[in-house]
């Protein structure tokens, strides 16, 4: 009689359980789940926004698999991740350690500071490194020639070389300090007991990073670079307002949400932006799969 | 072993490292103040490292092309509504995974950790679909609503709450004859609100920096939000370089400011949900 009166209010209770979390579901399916099953179902149409879409089958799926221009915006995309998680990832690494084993004063506001650019607006840093770069008269160019730098003033944004560089350096100079913040947490949650019986064994600082430090963050460091694949492969806002969303000069740092925005909302092929969608969805899915698994196995040679 | 000046050196060489990173995260935003306060003409003729008079003319003639302030208000009506709903019901969807039992509950969660891995721009061609569909192109809610549904917060503070709310509390407030949703209002938000007051910093600065979104949906320039007019305002005048650099400053600024007050705050924030 007891237990089947307590197990009726826990049941009652339940009720509630599923009347809190109802909310969110009800918002996730229309605002979250919805535009992206619309967009898969978009992928078999053509729609240019205003008459009603037509099925045409595999089409847009036969034009995107020899479409050289999305091929070219997966590459940059990727060029310009890769360009700026690897010097992220040395710099965050060289950063912790050198905060972990030394005592360093002002390590607090020094963080702080690296962390700042992340917060500020992509789009708004976009246009402030334009300001810094475009033209004879830019503001890098007048340091150049004070400098007598041979060849100055530059044309920077007429290099695709050198515009890619800057987009990549920028997203360096953007995330450095919040992947520094996130390593440095991982390393907190480290028993510093096992660091203490490294060195009491005789092994250098940096033999104790290597070896003992860096495989047990592992997670942490395949949670950094698995987000930084998922977003940087859908880089916007910084490549699209230091140049334009054509990906100028000559789709140099035209990226594949950049192409996507480009055949949507410029062209209106929302059937065909749709399918770039899906292709992007399959790239960032099969990246961060190749990337987890590099990482899995290559930690493997610590284990026993 | 080392020597004591090797040592020295060795420390000097550190230091000199991080002072020229902090050189490089906190430069481009004095020049970008310093430049605001030049005139055009002396942006183009010469390198300016000290503030100017002209910031008055550069806001005249800024105003004069866009309302900046009319986008900072749509920014903050975004904003603050979207930062008040993840807090709010964040906590209150973490709060029922957290302390009831009801059946499919691990499904339900699972759920809301794999939309936290979908990429947002993937679903965005159906997101401007089903806005034109609703009739809330140029409007709040489509950047508003979503912070009902924020897996990230959900899954931070279902965290919090189950660590730090003993069921024996609960147990005591319906005893005293609380309802479920006034136990939650009560004592559970009061008692997770560091907690949701960090999940909401994170938030704000999310949704004050949108830019693809309101670049999709706000068609309408009276509608604008601050990234998008900062954007747009390249193509509206390329000439007045004072201009944009202010107009740069202004959105940049206040980010600084409330970033210097709390930054201790952020930070440990950000440790605390690495953590987890």
């Amino acid at each position: 009689m007891e237990t089947a009166h307590r197990r009726k209010r826990r049941m009652d209770r339940g009720v509630w359980g599923y009347l809190f979390v109802l909310p969110f579901f009800v918002v996730f399916l229309i605002f979250g789940l919805y535009p992206i099953l619309y967009t898969l179902f978009l992928s078999f149409y053509k729609w240019d926004g205003l008459a009603p879409a037509s099925a045409v089958g595999l089409q847009n799926f036969a034009r995107l698999v020899t479409d050289k221009t999305f091929y070219l915006s997966v590459f940059n995309t990727f060029r310009i991740w890769v360009v700026n998680f690897i010097p992220q990832m040395l710099s965050a690494l060289l950063l912790s350690a050198i905060f972990t084993f030394n005592k360093i004063r002002g390590m607090k506001f020094f963080r702080a500071a690296y962390y700042l650019p992340n917060l500020i607006t992509a789009a708004s840093v976009g246009l402030l490194f334009n300001l810094f770069f475009n033209g004879d008269k830019s503001l890098v160019n007048h340091i150049l020639v004070a400098l007598n730098i041979p060849g100055a003033p530059f044309s920077f944004f007429n290099s695709g070389a050198f515009t890619s560089g800057l987009v990549s350096y920028i997203q360096w100079w953007m995330w450095f300090g919040y992947t520094t913040v996130i390593i440095m947490a991982g390393i907190t949650a480290v028993d510093t007991a096992v660091y203490d019986a490294a060195l009491v064994d005789g092994a250098t600082k940096w033999q104790t990073y290597c070896r003992i430090t860096l495989p047990l963050i592992r997670p942490t460091l395949i949670y950094m670079t698995i987000t930084s694949i998922i977003g940087g492969m859908q880089l916007f806002d910084v490549p699209a307002t230091l140049t334009n969303t054509a990906g100028d000069p000559r789709k140099a740092t035209l990226t594949t949400a950049m192409y996507l925005y480009n055949q949507g909302f410029k062209s209106h092929n929302y059937g065909y932006a749709a399918v770039i969608s899906v292709g992007l969805l399959l790239i960032i899915a099969l990246l961060s799969a190749l990337a987890f698994m590099a990482m899995q196995r290559k930690g493997g040679a610590y284990d026993d | 072993m080392m020597t004591k000046s090797k040592q020295y050196a060795g420390k000097a060489l550190i230091y000199l490292f991080l002072a020229l990173l902090l050189a490089l995260s906190i430069v481009p935003f004095y020049l970008v103040i310093v430049n605001a306060t030049h005139s055009s003409f002396d942006i183009v003729t010469r390198l300016n490292l000290l503030p100017g008079k002209s910031v008055a003319d550069n806001y005249a003639t800024m105003q004069s092309h866009v309302n900046i302030w009319r986008g900072f208000a749509n920014s903050l009506l975004i904003a603050v509504p979207y930062t008040a709903f993840t807090g709010y019901f964040g906590a209150l969807t973490a709060f029922g995974f957290a302390k009831y039992r009801f059946r499919g509950k691990k499904i339900l969660f699972a759920l809301v950790l794999f939309s936290m891995m979908i990429p947002a721009q993937v679903g965005i061609i159906g997101f401007y679909q089903l806005n034109l569909k609703l009739h809330l192109l140029n409007s709040y809610l489509p950047f508003i609503l979503p912070g009902i549904a924020n897996a990230t917060a959900v899954f931070f503070l279902r965290g919090i709450i189950a660590q730090s709310i003993p069921d024996s509390m609960l147990e005591a407030a319906r005893l005293e004859g609380c309802s479920e949703i006034g136990t939650f209002n009560r004592i559970v938000l009061p008692c997770v609100m560091p907690g949701v007051a960090t999940m909401c910093i994170f938030n704000f600065v999310a949704s004050w920096n949108n830019y693809m979104g309101p670049l999709i949906i706000m068609s309408d320039s009276k509608m604008y939000t601050l990234p998008v007019m900062i954007a747009a305002i390249k193509g509206l005048y390329l000439s007045n370089y004072g201009a944009m650099y202010l107009a740069i400053a202004i959105s940049v600024v206040p980010i600084i400011v409330v970033y210097s007050i709390f930054s201790r705050y952020i930070i440990n924030g950000l440790t605390a949900g690495a953590e987890k």
